[in-house]
């Protein structure tokens, strides 16, 4: 039974890496950059529900709304103002500009909100599920978690298979000069995705408070780190990728503490990462891609 | 090709010249009393810094792999460094004797480390090594976490956990100690020390890449697959620029050691790693000469910024941003020629 | 030609910015009339004589704490209770009849920022020092303090090597005392034999506490069932620790870490219907104050701290706190405001005055500062001894209605 609770613990742990990890990895597979500001949109998007529903005592769901919003607008203003003109530099400089947008975002957080941790009140106020006579408990916060990021990851993969927009972001992601050829607006397309993967960190940064309940300006780094490591886990660039690498990162992770040791698990989940990435250099879903000379 | 050969031996004396100005400039500051405290407390940092840049561009800038794990051997040197200069304390009562043998020590462990870490982690490319080597970094910090180490009657002691493993005897003492980590090391870094050590680090890397060893590893960078297919050793190539800028960082990291009182394994994490890159990718990659001083703009920056107090960090962050902006984007590089170009074609009208 | 252009652009901004620095020192420069005073000051010939001398008609105090980065809690507490004590001091006629100004600089929790932070106050020729907050930039700076002969007291610098040099005196118990104290306290008062712990792993201030409790704890005849640790990259879910302490049927939980994590324990410890006795240490203690926070969840939580908030004594601190600054203080923020009453204690007991080299004030203060006694927020009838360690009691308090009730 301990074993199951374990487990169930690390599937609710991993479900939020893995609605983080989706963002990150959809606009890694688009813009191909890696946008450590990522953690900190989840950061915004909570912050931004937080005011909503206990700043000013709004319903929790006109919350989620103007997180949602908050951050879309806040991805496309950043990606707009900060990345676009590096668009055709090197990956890494973006990779830079993205850490300036960072330390920008927690600063600006640390300058309003003050450093002093707040409670976060959870947007879902159900009880838990109770399993095998009371032994096993499941929260809702979990349960919600789990079917929001498969419901997510259903959407994203219809909308990119189903919809012009969508394929234009595959074609964007495969070849960025061909798309352009081909008639596609490669900026538009880049900005879309931009505002989908922050509107998708909104609602994981309202998840994340509503599971974890500690809001300070500095959160968002953590879990963006550990959403970056399920990512490339899965295979970045992979949406499917990224819920698997995350699920499984959060299963490690518990697994590790119970069963290894609650002081080495970092550096145990850590440790299987490097030999997943050994065996399979592009992760567990990711593409192999073949180098021509 | 002499005069290509000429042109780079010029530009790499240039480069050591920029850093002997720089130490004539500060002796000559402080011998005439315009130094402050804050500046000159900021020496050795900025020399460490400067090691740390250069030696991750080689591994970035020059080798092409993107490492975000330096910090990992930084930490590796620091405190092997720092363990040695504690437990030789009455073997070797010289304290700078000691710092030269802990400089060595520092940079070979942390070889070791780039050794055994690279064999695995450069078959890996691009973003899967990023991850692979900031996966190293955070082990590195986690196990230096909870290590404890001691030593009593002649013998090492090391235990994980709790410092009562390691069962250590009256007369016994601990000299790494978990979360603590190493305090009171006694401080031997000084500025001239620092300047050596930089020296010393352009000496090494400038030469690699200006030697047979640098092209090929620059070939490899370049095109992998073509590079292969004239017989070059792939991951031996790796592996020397990676190992070398990973014992440069050990290096580095004795030095910090040696400047504060207090060393401990939570200061090399990933940000750590991250703040070099941002050295390296600013003063442009591959650009030698640019990470000095990117290095040294973006240590004294904060600094500087002390006077703004709670808006000192936002500033920093906006000028990144900007600077980022300014030196990499395509559009700001072209209206940068253009200007150039007015400006030459005035000059050349001008001796017209 | 890119790059070069590239590099000229950068060099110039180096140079701009250097000439910031520079244009700053030649002010100073300038500012330097009374240079017999500063030349005092620079024994140890480092050329830093560029210093504005002190004027002599005020004290100057520094302090060095986390302002920004995620340990910004505890340092902006420290600063506003400063802040606010020496803007009271200064009211009710200052330290030995001179005004007292203040400066405070971040250290972002960084060793090596506290040094930065450290020297620019040096140059704005600091004479006491308050800080540093956090323990490892206080081991660091302290070694520099030690160097100059400068009198440093730290409000919460808790482990042992804080205040390892004679200079240096701190107001907060020490981790190893506090990890006893907890042992003694449980087993004095037959709260419990059957232990669990949950502890920062990556922190000293939590492995310091645990490492003196373990052996009293033994000492004491109570039994440590389970032993948890979690880190700063994994302090979110403590699913796993919280359900091994429950299977090892542990009937305290104790908890050396600070009430930012403890808030989460708590509140998962109830989503999982385990409810030991909770035992907190003086990191604990603020837990109420939390924004948001579900006080019920904390509700018979017992904690050992020298300070609280609703304590009828620190009613007109927390007032005068809420009024400045609109949050309540923390245990830090008492910690500093009975630091800056120390020395001034120390300071009209020695009577020391602005005029004084550094040193002679170090000197002066170490002597005075063992001949003190002063009734704080943080415990009455406080002194030093001259390692620089405070005599009080620690005091358990138990949550009980949303309030902390002393024992």
């Amino acid at each position: 039974m301990s074993f199951l609770s374990c487990l169930i613990s690390g599937i609710s742990l991993g479900s939020i890496y893995a609605i983080i990890a989706l963002g990150y990895t959809m606009v890694y597979g688009i813009a191909k950059m890696l946008n450590f500001a990522h953690g900190d949109i989840i950061m915004v998007g909570a912050f931004a529900a937080y005011t909503i529903v206990s700043t000013l005592g709004m319903p929790p769901i006109l919350g989620v709304i103007v997180a949602v919003a908050v951050c879309t607008l806040l991805g496309v203003t950043v990606e707009r103002i900060a990345y676009k003109p590096l668009r055709g530099a090197s990956s890494l400089a973006v990779l830079i500009t993205a850490i300036g947008v960072s330390y920008l975002l927690q600063n600006l957080a640390l300058l309003i909100f003050s450093a002093n941790p707040q409670k976060f009140q959870s947007v879902v106020n159900l009880p838990a599920l109770k399993l095998a006579g009371g032994e096993l408990s499941v929260s809702a916060v979990t349960i919600i978690t789990v079917v929001t990021c498969l419901v997510v990851m259903f959407c994203l993969t219809s909308f990119i298979n189903k919809t012009k927009k969508g394929q234009a972001m595959l074609a964007v992601s495969e070849d960025r000069g061909a798309a352009t050829l081909m008639g596609i607006n490669v900026n538009g397309t880049i900005a879309l995705t931009f505002a989908i993967g922050s509107a998708l960190a909104a609602i994981a940064g309202v998840l994340y408070c509503s599971a974890y309940d500690t809001l300070t300006p500095y959160i968002g780094s953590m879990p963006g780190i550990k959403a970056f490591t399920a990512a490339v886990f899965g295979g970045i660039g992979s949406i499917p990728g990224a819920f698997i690498g995350g699920i499984i990162l959060g299963i490690i992770e518990q697994l590790a503490k119970k069963y290894i040791s609650s002081q080495l698990a970092d550096a145990i989940v850590f440790a299987v990462l490097i030999i997943v990435l050994l065996v399979r250099p592009s992760g567990i879903l990711g593409k192999k891609t073949n180098e021509k000379v | 090709m002499n005069s290509v050969k000429r042109k780079k031996l010029i530009d790499n004396l240039f480069t050591y010249g920029l850093v002997v100005f720089c130490w004539i400039a500060v002796q000559a500051l402080s011998a005439t009393g315009h130094m402050t405290n804050q500046i000159n407390g900021l020496l050795v940092p900025i020399c460490m810094y400067v090691i740390l840049a250069v030696s991750l561009n080689l591994t970035v800038g020059i080798s092409g792999e993107l490492s975000l794990g330096h910090a990992g051997f930084m930490c590796v040197g620091a405190f092997s460094g720092s363990f040695f200069t504690k437990l030789m304390a009455e073997a070797i009562p010289s304290l700078q004797a000691r710092f030269i043998i802990a400089l060595v020590i520092g940079a070979l462990t942390a070889a070791f480390f780039g050794v055994i870490i690279g064999i695995p982690v450069l078959r890996l490319r691009g973003d899967y090594l990023a991850i692979v080597t900031l996966a190293f970094g955070e082990i590195i910090k986690n196990v230096m976490n909870v290590i404890y180490v001691g030593v009593d009657n002649g013998m090492l002691r090391i235990a994980m956990e709790k410092k009562a493993n390691l069962n250590l005897s009256e007369n016994g003492r601990v000299i790494i100690e978990g979360a603590m980590g190493i305090t009171k090391t006694p401080k031997a870094s000084t500025f001239t020390i620092g300047i050596v050590l930089v020296l010393i680090t352009l000496f090494i890397v400038q030469n690699l890449i200006n030697s047979r060893t640098g092209r090929a590893i620059m070939a490899i960078r370049d095109n992998r697959i073509a590079a292969e297919s004239v017989g070059l050793n792939i991951t031996k190539y790796k592996l020397l620029a990676f190992s070398v800028s990973a014992s440069l960082a050990g290096m580095a990291g004795v030095l910090y050691s040696h400047n504060l009182a207090s060393l401990a394994a939570e200061k090399f994490d990933y940000n750590m790693s991250i703040l070099i890159l941002v050295y390296v990718v600013l003063g442009g990659i591959g650009n030698i000469r640019g990470s000095i001083i990117s290095a040294i703009v973006l240590t004294l920056l904060p600094e500087l910024l002390r006077g703004m107090n709670n808006y000192r960090m936002l500033i920093y962050a906006i000028v990144l941003i900007i600077m980022m902006i300014a030196n990499s984007a395509p559009s700001a590089i072209a209206a940068r020629e253009r200007l150039l170009e007015k400006f030459q074609r005035k000059n050349t009208k001008e001796a017209a | 030609m890119k790059k070069l252009i590239g590099l000229s652009m950068a060099a110039v901004l180096a140079a701009s910015l250097t000439a910031c620095g520079g244009s700053n020192t030649a002010e100073t420069t300038a500012a330097t009339t009374d240079a017999a005073v500063a030349q005092e000051e620079n024994e140890d010939g480092t050329g830093e004589s560029a210093e504005e001398a002190p004027s002599g008609e005020t004290f100057k105090i520094g302090m060095i704490g986390p302002l920004t980065g995620d340990a910004a809690t505890y340092g902006l507490g420290v600063r506003n209770a400063v802040e606010l004590a020496i803007k009271e001091v200064n009211e009710a006629g200052g330290m030995n009849g001179y005004q007292v100004e203040y400066k405070p600089e971040d250290d972002e929790h960084d060793p090596e920022k506290a040094i930065n932070a450290y020297n620019a106050l040096k140059d704005w020729n600091m004479q006491i020092l308050i800080g540093a907050v956090t323990s490892k930039p206080c081991i660091a700076v302290s070694a520099e303090s030690a160097a100059d002969n400068l009198f440093q007291i730290t409000p919460s610098g808790s482990a042992v090597e804080c205040i390892a040099e004679p200079n240096v005196f701190r107001v907060c118990f020490s981790d190893p005392d506090q990890g006893k104290a907890s042992a003694q306290y449980i087993a004095e008062n037959k709260l419990a034999t059957k232990i669990g712990v949950i502890y920062d792993s990556s922190t000293e201030y939590s492995t310091g506490i645990l490492e003196s409790f373990r052996p009293e704890a033994e000492a004491q005849g109570l039994e440590i069932v389970a032993e948890e640790a979690f880190t700063a990259n994994n302090a979110t879910d403590f699913s796993v620790q919280i359900d091994n302490c429950k299977e090892a049927g542990a009937e305290l939980l104790f908890m050396p870490f600070y009430y930012t994590e403890a808030s989460t324990v708590l509140k998962q410890c109830a989503d999982k219907e385990f409810a030991p006795i909770f035992f907190g240490v003086d990191g604990m203690d603020g837990i109420l104050s939390v924004k948001n926070f579900d006080t019920s969840l904390a509700e018979g939580v017992m904690l050992l701290t020298p300070f609280s908030a609703d304590e009828a004594g620190s009613q007109a601190f927390v007032e005068a706190y809420k009024a400045a600054y609109s949050d309540t203080p923390n245990q830090f923020a008492a910690d500093a405001y009975d630091a800056v009453y120390a020395v001034k204690a120390a300071i009209e007991q020695g009577n020391i005055t602005p005029d004084m080299s550094v040193s002679d004030i170090c000197e002066a203060m170490k002597v005075a500062m063992t001949e003190i006694t002063i009734d704080g927020l943080t415990g009455s009838q406080m002194t030093w001894t001259e390692a620089g360690e405070p005599n009080k009691e620690p005091k358990a308090a138990k949550i009980e209605n949303g309030a902390y009730v002393m024992q």
